[in-house]
């Protein structure tokens, strides 16, 4: 223990409750998670943080949308309510469906490609409260408008989350949140299953990024 | 103590006259009303007083009578003409003479019948008959109706029902022209309403708003709420949202606002039940959402039961769980998602063999490293907009897997979407 340490312990077993917290550190709780149900990715994760930002991002074709419907079937599975703010329209019920979503409990936001839109809503969602699983999808923004949302607006959707229940995901091709996210997964296709002359399915490799602890694991999407 | 005025094809003066006296008025039957007279003695004196002062004002000769409870009361006043004041305690003396057609409708034929084989013709004979006797004859029925022959029923005065209207109007001394003082008139409105509903336990899941406009036709918005809610802020907020989407075309003369009363929603909560958005914050956060992408563009997606690729309807979003039986089965395998284009894009395509082997478009363009097709659908051909298709899935150089149709009514080819 160090000197600083030892004094503080000192300090604080000597005035009891008279020791004012704001001296002590602020030891935030393990926060709950929302498991994805790709066994491979809730391995490597743990889970996506709940009350935190998670970024998910790769190239068209890697399984972000997969692991967006894996994520959003566990939670309607589990009675929660979920929001979809859909930037470019991509969504496919009949798809969402196959992958186990309960669509009455996904509210579908469409913001007809307009980012900022995307933004407000998401923001506005937040605020509200409620909702187990929030998905910012940017998956098909380009990397140059999914930058025009400033640092301070996804610091702000941090702040916004931080102690609710809700998990945020934002689905994008590259990086943007930085710092404000919680949790980066970086998906790569590695592989398309081919039977015979149909398509199986695909296998990505999922990257976990965050506070210099890289790890990876591969999964498989079948058609 | 209740009095009773009885008078045949009167009942309208009857209740004019019965309201000067009481507001608790009932209206027994079309030559009957009964109001209760206790709490008057200071301002009109005595029962007898009372009495008197009815008969003077009823105008149309109609019979009065005093008693301890209303039945007793109806029986005299039909049974003897002009003022009857019976005194607490007196009401079997008053009634016995009665004959036992005056209950009218409070004895069944049968039972009416059966009294009248046992030769009981008059209220005095049938409260003179042994109680546990008439109990094991004629059951409950008998036993009310010796009661009522004693002059000993007791009950509360049936009194109508007022209609439940919650609606207010405000005509303005001046036309309005901004939306900010007209807030203030809804609010208003909305608090009062809202007091009203308070008062009978309801809530309301239907808000009308009409304007009347100067030199314009009235302005008429409605909203409808997928939950019973009962918050004038709420409401206030939604109203505001909705008239600075469809402001009114001119400066408003009249504001009326009118709520569907419902009973409220009751919730049970449950400690290891996930939270849900609260009905009002959702509502309002639905509509600034609306306000900012549109209203199409907010709901939740209901698949259509047809064959059509990419069938659906958007429904209004209500965080309303799923019955238990409607649960869900999680897949056993992750499956591969599709994100759609909307509307699908038109590809440059290159076919050897009729299989794709070059694409060109806005959203992928590249060589055809595998594909997988052609999967042919066609329906509804007895529609103008019937489908008829190969659609190939296609796993191009650059490393998308795209889903592509070629329209065999045109020729042309589309991408529906891609893999991810």
């Amino acid at each position: 223990m160090t000197s600083a340490a030892a004094l503080r312990s000192h300090i604080s077993s000597t005035l009891g409750t008279r020791w004012d917290p704001a001296f002590g550190l602020d030891r935030r709780p393990v926060p709950e998670s929302l498991q994805t149900g790709i066994p491979a990715i809730d391995e490597l994760t743990g889970g996506l943080p709940r009350g935190s930002l998670t970024e998910i991002f790769g190239a068209a074709s890697t399984g972000r949308t997969t692991v967006m419907f894996s994520l959003l079937a566990q939670a309607t599975t589990r009675d929660e309510f979920c929001a979809v703010i859909d930037t470019t329209g991509a969504f496919d019920p009949e798809s969402a469906e196959r992958g186990g979503v309960r669509l009455p409990q996904i509210l579908w936001i469409r913001c007809g490609g307009n980012a900022e839109h995307a933004l407000k809503a998401t923001d506005l969602l937040v605020q509200a409260g409620g909702f187990g699983l929030i998905v910012m999808d940017l998956a098909d923004t380009s990397t140059q408008q999914a930058r025009r949302i400033s640092l301070a607006s996804w610091f702000r959707l941090r702040h916004a989350v931080e102690k609710t229940s809700t998990a945020l995901v934002a689905i994008a091709q590259n990086v943007n949140a930085a710092s404000c996210s919680a949790l980066q997964l970086n998906l790569r296709q590695t592989q398309v299953l081919w039977s015979g002359k149909l398509l199986k399915g695909l296998r990505a490799e999922a990257e976990s990024r965050k506070h210099y602890r890289v790890r990876t694991a591969a999964f498989t999407a079948q058609r | 103590m209740f009095a009773c005025l009885h008078a045949a094809g009167n009942l309208p003066l009857l209740l004019e006259c019965a309201r000067q006296f009481s507001p608790l008025v009932e209206e027994t039957s079309p030559d009957t009303v009964v109001l209760d007279i206790d709490g008057l003695e200071p301002l009109w004196g005595t029962p007898d007083d009372i009495a008197r002062a009815l008969m003077q004002r009823n105008g149309v000769g109609a019979s009065v009578a005093i008693a301890r409870n209303p039945d007793a009361a109806i029986h005299v006043a039909r049974g003897i003409a002009g003022v009857t004041v019976i005194p607490a305690g007196g009401e079997a003396c008053v009634l016995a003479p009665l004959p036992l057609n005056l209950m009218g409708g409070s004895a069944s034929p049968e039972t009416a019948e059966t009294l009248d084989l046992w030769g009981i013709r008059t209220f005095g004979e049938l409260a003179a008959l042994p109680p546990l006797g008439v109990a094991a004859r004629l059951g409950d029925e008998g036993v009310h109706l010796q009661r009522l022959a004693r002059g000993e029923a007791d009950r509360l005065l049936r009194l109508p029902g007022e209609a439940l209207n919650f609606e207010e109007a405000f005509e303005l001394d001046y036309p309005l022209e901004l939306l900010e003082p007209l807030s203030f008139l809804l609010a208003r409105m909305l608090n009062d309403l809202c007091a009203r509903l308070a008062a009978r336990s309801l809530a309301t899941n239907e808000i009308r708003l009409r304007l009347d406009l100067e030199n314009a036709n009235p302005h008429t918005a409605t909203l409808r709420l997928p939950v019973p809610i009962r918050d004038p802020k709420a409401f206030l907020k939604l109203l505001q949202l909705e008239l600075s989407d469809h402001p009114p075309a001119a400066p408003v003369l009249k504001v009326a606002l009118a709520l569907e009363p419902v009973k409220p929603r009751a919730q049970q909560h449950g400690l290891f039940i996930p939270v849900a958005p609260e009905p009002e914050k959702l509502e309002l956060t639905l509509a600034r959402i609306a306000g900012i992408v549109g209203a199409e563009n907010v709901g939740s997606a209901e698949r259509l039961d047809t064959h059509r690729p990419d069938s659906f309807v958007m429904r209004r979003f209500a965080a309303q769980r799923p019955e238990k039986s409607q649960a869900a089965v999680l897949p056993e395998e992750t499956h591969l998602a599709l994100r759609r284009l909307r509307p699908a894009a038109h590809a440059q395509v290159l076919a050897q063999d009729s299989r794709p082997v070059q694409i060109a478009s806005a959203p992928a363009r590249g060589r055809v490293l595998a594909c997988a097709g052609p999967w042919r659908t066609s329906g509804e051909w007895w529609l103008p907009n019937a489908w008829n298709r190969d659609e190939w899935d296609v796993a191009l150089n650059d490393g998308g897997l795209y889903r592509v149709y070629q329209d065999l009514s045109s020729g042309r080819w589309f991408i529906e979407g891609y893999y991810d």
